[in-house]
């Protein structure tokens, strides 16, 4: 196997100059997809024969916590292509996603609160899911704050790496949380292998959220990382001439 | 891949497979505790303490709720197919509540082995569909499951 391109990606001038070319693709397409999602889930989707229309915060609550979740095995993938490569982008990476997945793990549940009120009838029911995924919300405010609370890069890169590592395994957990125990959540709507138990008019426009909000997190994500780049690389030849570039720009 | 890397990728994995291994156990053991409400088969047998705060989860049974003319009580049972318990509940009910819908309430077990609940919750499940697929489904019976009974109204 060829494994240049892999080597490659923990160069930061070589990533610096792949993102940029992507990133605008990556823009448009968030804003296309979250658009079209809004309005179609908010606005022309039915609503529920149960809930009525309480039923389209899924539009934001699914994406979110797709999002929290997706964001988090990302952390591990890049904590240990960081523990055992020791590649610095890939550092670079879980620290500029942590705090992106903290939002979505807080949107989730704020979302999730806002919903339970008038359907479960609390906003709150210390259940095996809800309790996996507040835990998630700490797991990522734990990467966040060790990060910033060691100031040598490296020992910070490898306490984060770890944590990120260690906490995957409530990844499974918050997942199958609503299988393996009596939780007032719900069961997951969709699954791979079967159709959802719901209509295409409802799950087309989820889609459309979830794939935007992928989209978006790219988007945030590059933007990030190319930034914490910048300053990380401040001191390199290529940085140099790139900051002034940008900076001249400006002036023009 | 150098030797190195490689020996340092095998300890990753053997460190979460230990966490994972240790975690399962745990969450094994606590399994009843991590369980959010007894199932009427359960409070049946008699494994749920008598006296404690507990919560009992399951479908209200077709026909069950029964409302007190001057006061806001109401009994109904719950069921999972196996057995059943009856709750009573004073207090407003949730607007899902209905016969056939998923509810977990939360109370005491008195002598007669009935929940006195001060607390009901609405358990929603995974199905979504507009008003007219649910409205034509009610028609051919198959949404017996949530049939609105007209007579808990």
């Amino acid at each position: 196997m060829k494994w240049t391109w892999f080597h490659r990606l923990g160069s930061p001038k070589w990533f610096y100059e792949l993102s940029g070319r992507w990133l605008p693709w990556f823009a448009v397409a968030t804003v296309l997809l979250i658009a079209t999602g809004l309005v179609w889930g908010l606005a022309i989707a039915p609503p529920d024969y149960q809930q009525g229309n309480s039923f389209r915060i899924i539009y934001i609550h699914v994406p979110a916590s797709f999002l929290a979740q997706s964001i988090y095995i990302s952390l591990a993938i890049a904590g240990v292509v960081s523990l055992v490569w020791k590649m610095k982008i890939a550092d670079v990476a879980l620290q500029q996603s942590a705090p992106i997945g903290a939002w979505m793990a807080f949107i989730s549940l704020l979302t999730g609160a806002i919903w339970g009120k008038p359907t479960w009838g609390a906003y709150w029911v210390w259940d095996a899911r809800l309790t996996a995924m507040l835990i998630l919300l700490f797991l990522y405010f734990g990467v966040i704050a060790l990060g910033q609370a060691i100031s040598n890069r490296e020992s910070a890169a490898k306490a984060c790496a770890v944590l990120s590592i260690v906490g995957v395994v409530n990844i499974p957990i918050i997942k199958y949380s609503v299988d393996w125990w009596n939780t007032l959540h719900q069961p997951a709507t969709f699954s791979v292998i079967e159709k959802p138990a719901m209509p295409a008019e409802m799950w087309i426009p989820l889609l459309i959220m979830v794939v935007g909000f992928y989209c978006f997190f790219t988007t945030v994500l590059l933007m990030r990382m190319r930034l914490e780049i910048l300053r990380r690389e401040a001191k390199t030849s290529w940085v140099k001439a790139e900051v002034a570039r940008l900076v001249g720009k400006k002036h023009e | 891949m150098n030797p190195v890397r490689k020996k340092r990728l095998i300890v990753i994995f053997a460190i979460l497979a230990g966490i994972s291994a240790t975690l399962g156990l745990g969450l094994y053991a606590m399994q009843q505790n991590i369980n959010l409400f007894y199932t009427p088969t359960e409070i049946a047998s008699g494994v749920v303490p008598q006296d404690a705060r507990i919560r009992a989860g399951g479908l209200v049974k077709e026909g069950s709720v029964k409302r007190n003319e001057d006061a806001l009580t109401v009994t109904f049972v719950v069921t999972d197919g196996d057995a059943d318990v009856t709750i009573s509940y004073r207090g407003i009910l949730p607007d899902l509540f209905r016969e056939g819908q998923g509810i977990v309430a939360l109370g005491r077990l008195n002598a007669d082995l009935v929940l006195e609940s001060d607390e009901v919750l609405a358990k929603h499940d995974e199905n979504y569909m507009p008003p007219e697929v649910g409205d034509a489904l009610a028609k051919t019976g198959m949404l017996k499951h949530y049939e609105e009974a007209q007579g808990a109204k």
